[in-house]
């Protein structure tokens, strides 16, 4: 009964975070509404393990959990490097347009 | 019984935390205030849910992980936090403060 | 090599909660394993006292049942802020001073401060941490340094 709650709630925050991840503005706030979405899953796998009588499920959750931290990480890692590649083109490019 | 009763309060704490966690990642005004509201259903939010569940476990290992997951978000979640407040801070992404003309109530 | 022993045993400990079978065939198999990967790491050079700080000893299981204090409090008032109708956050971004000697130390005040929801670490230098807060109030009560001291007790003399 008050697994279901639970799940109710992990899933409302879930569309929530999904409302933020859509509207942004910048890509970090995708990334922290991509992060929660993420450990509401981890919760959410282990509610429904438990609703559906299978505690299997707590090992996904675990590796989940894991997963997740890593990707967050992974994206972070990505963003940074395109952010510098981005600034390096525009200075050469000025450069090019600054000789004669 | 007893037991189910205290299983049934932390969850529904930890769903309220959560849901708390949801509200604060749409309302708040910019990335920073918007990791506060995340770190609540990360902390408090899992935490009390895990708790909830560890409870219908009882003494088994099923119960040991869901220590073992509560373990893996609590280290997990602040270094995350902080790569991305790190990464937005470097990128140029000025906090947002209250202006002087709304003073704060 | 108390380090080396401390990782085999809590590896081992890992690989007993996750696998649930315990014959003498497979536990002898998940020793290996273990042993295995304990010597993959001590290859790796990264097993030392920042990896696996056994040294804190009993003071870190007590650091953190005030830390889970600490958490649930600061919730609660994150909480309040979130569901007043008029968002009442006040944020700041400041330097604070800490006084940990050790990388470690350091590292366990940052996390803790963005463990607790309402305060957020952005960077972390050698003469102090930056710290992001909700509310001006917030940054205060971590001015204060009550937490700063715990966690310099915990580090406890190198």
């Amino acid at each position: 009964m008050m697994a279901l709650a639970a799940v109710a709630a992990l899933v409302a925050t879930v569309f929530l975070a999904l409302i933020r991840a859509y509207l942004g503005p910048t890509v970090y706030d995708r990334v922290v509404a991509v992060n929660a979405i993420g450990t509401m899953t981890v919760l959410l796998i282990a509610a429904v393990g438990f609703l559906m009588g299978r505690p299997e499920f707590l090992d996904i959750a675990l590796v989940y959990a894991l997963i997740n931290f890593i990707g967050t990480i992974a994206v972070l890692r990505y963003i940074k490097r395109r952010r510098a590649r981005d600034a390096e083109e525009a200075e050469s490019a000025e450069g090019a347009e600054g000789a004669p | 019984m007893i037991v189910d009763i205290l299983s049934w309060i932390s969850i529904g704490i930890g769903a309220a935390f959560i849901l708390v966690g949801g509200l604060g990642l749409v309302r708040m005004p910019d990335v920073f205030t918007r990791l506060h509201a995340a770190s609540v259903a990360d902390t408090a939010g899992a935490g009390f849910i895990l708790l909830g569940f560890m409870f219908q476990a009882g003494l088994s290992l099923n119960a040991l992980k869901l220590v073992l997951i509560f373990v893996f978000l609590v280290f997990t979640a602040p270094t995350a936090s902080h790569a991305l407040a790190h990464a937005a801070l470097l990128d140029g992404i000025r906090p947002w403060t209250r202006k002087p003309k709304d003073p704060a109530p | 090599m108390r380090h080396a022993l401390s990782l085999f045993v809590g590896l081992y400990g890992l690989w007993l909660a996750l696998s649930g079978h315990y014959t003498p065939f497979l536990l002898a198999i998940g020793a290996a394993c273990t042993a295995f990967a304990v010597a993959v790491a001590l290859r790796m050079d990264v097993v030392d006292h920042e990896g696996h700080p056994i040294h804190l000893g009993y003071r870190i299981p007590l650091y953190w049942s005030w830390l889970t204090i600490q958490i649930l409090l600061s919730a609660l008032t994150v909480t309040r802020i979130v569901l007043s109708p008029r968002l009442r956050i006040d944020p700041v971004l400041e330097t604070l001073p800490s006084s940990q000697k050790s990388d470690l130390g350091k590292v366990i005040y940052a996390n803790s401060i963005t463990l607790t929801p309402g305060t957020l670490s952005t960077n972390v230098t050698a003469d102090g941490i930056e710290v992001h807060a909700l509310t001006r109030r917030g940054m205060d009560e971590l001015k204060e340094g009550g937490m700063d001291r715990r966690v310099t007790a915990v580090e406890g003399e190198e």
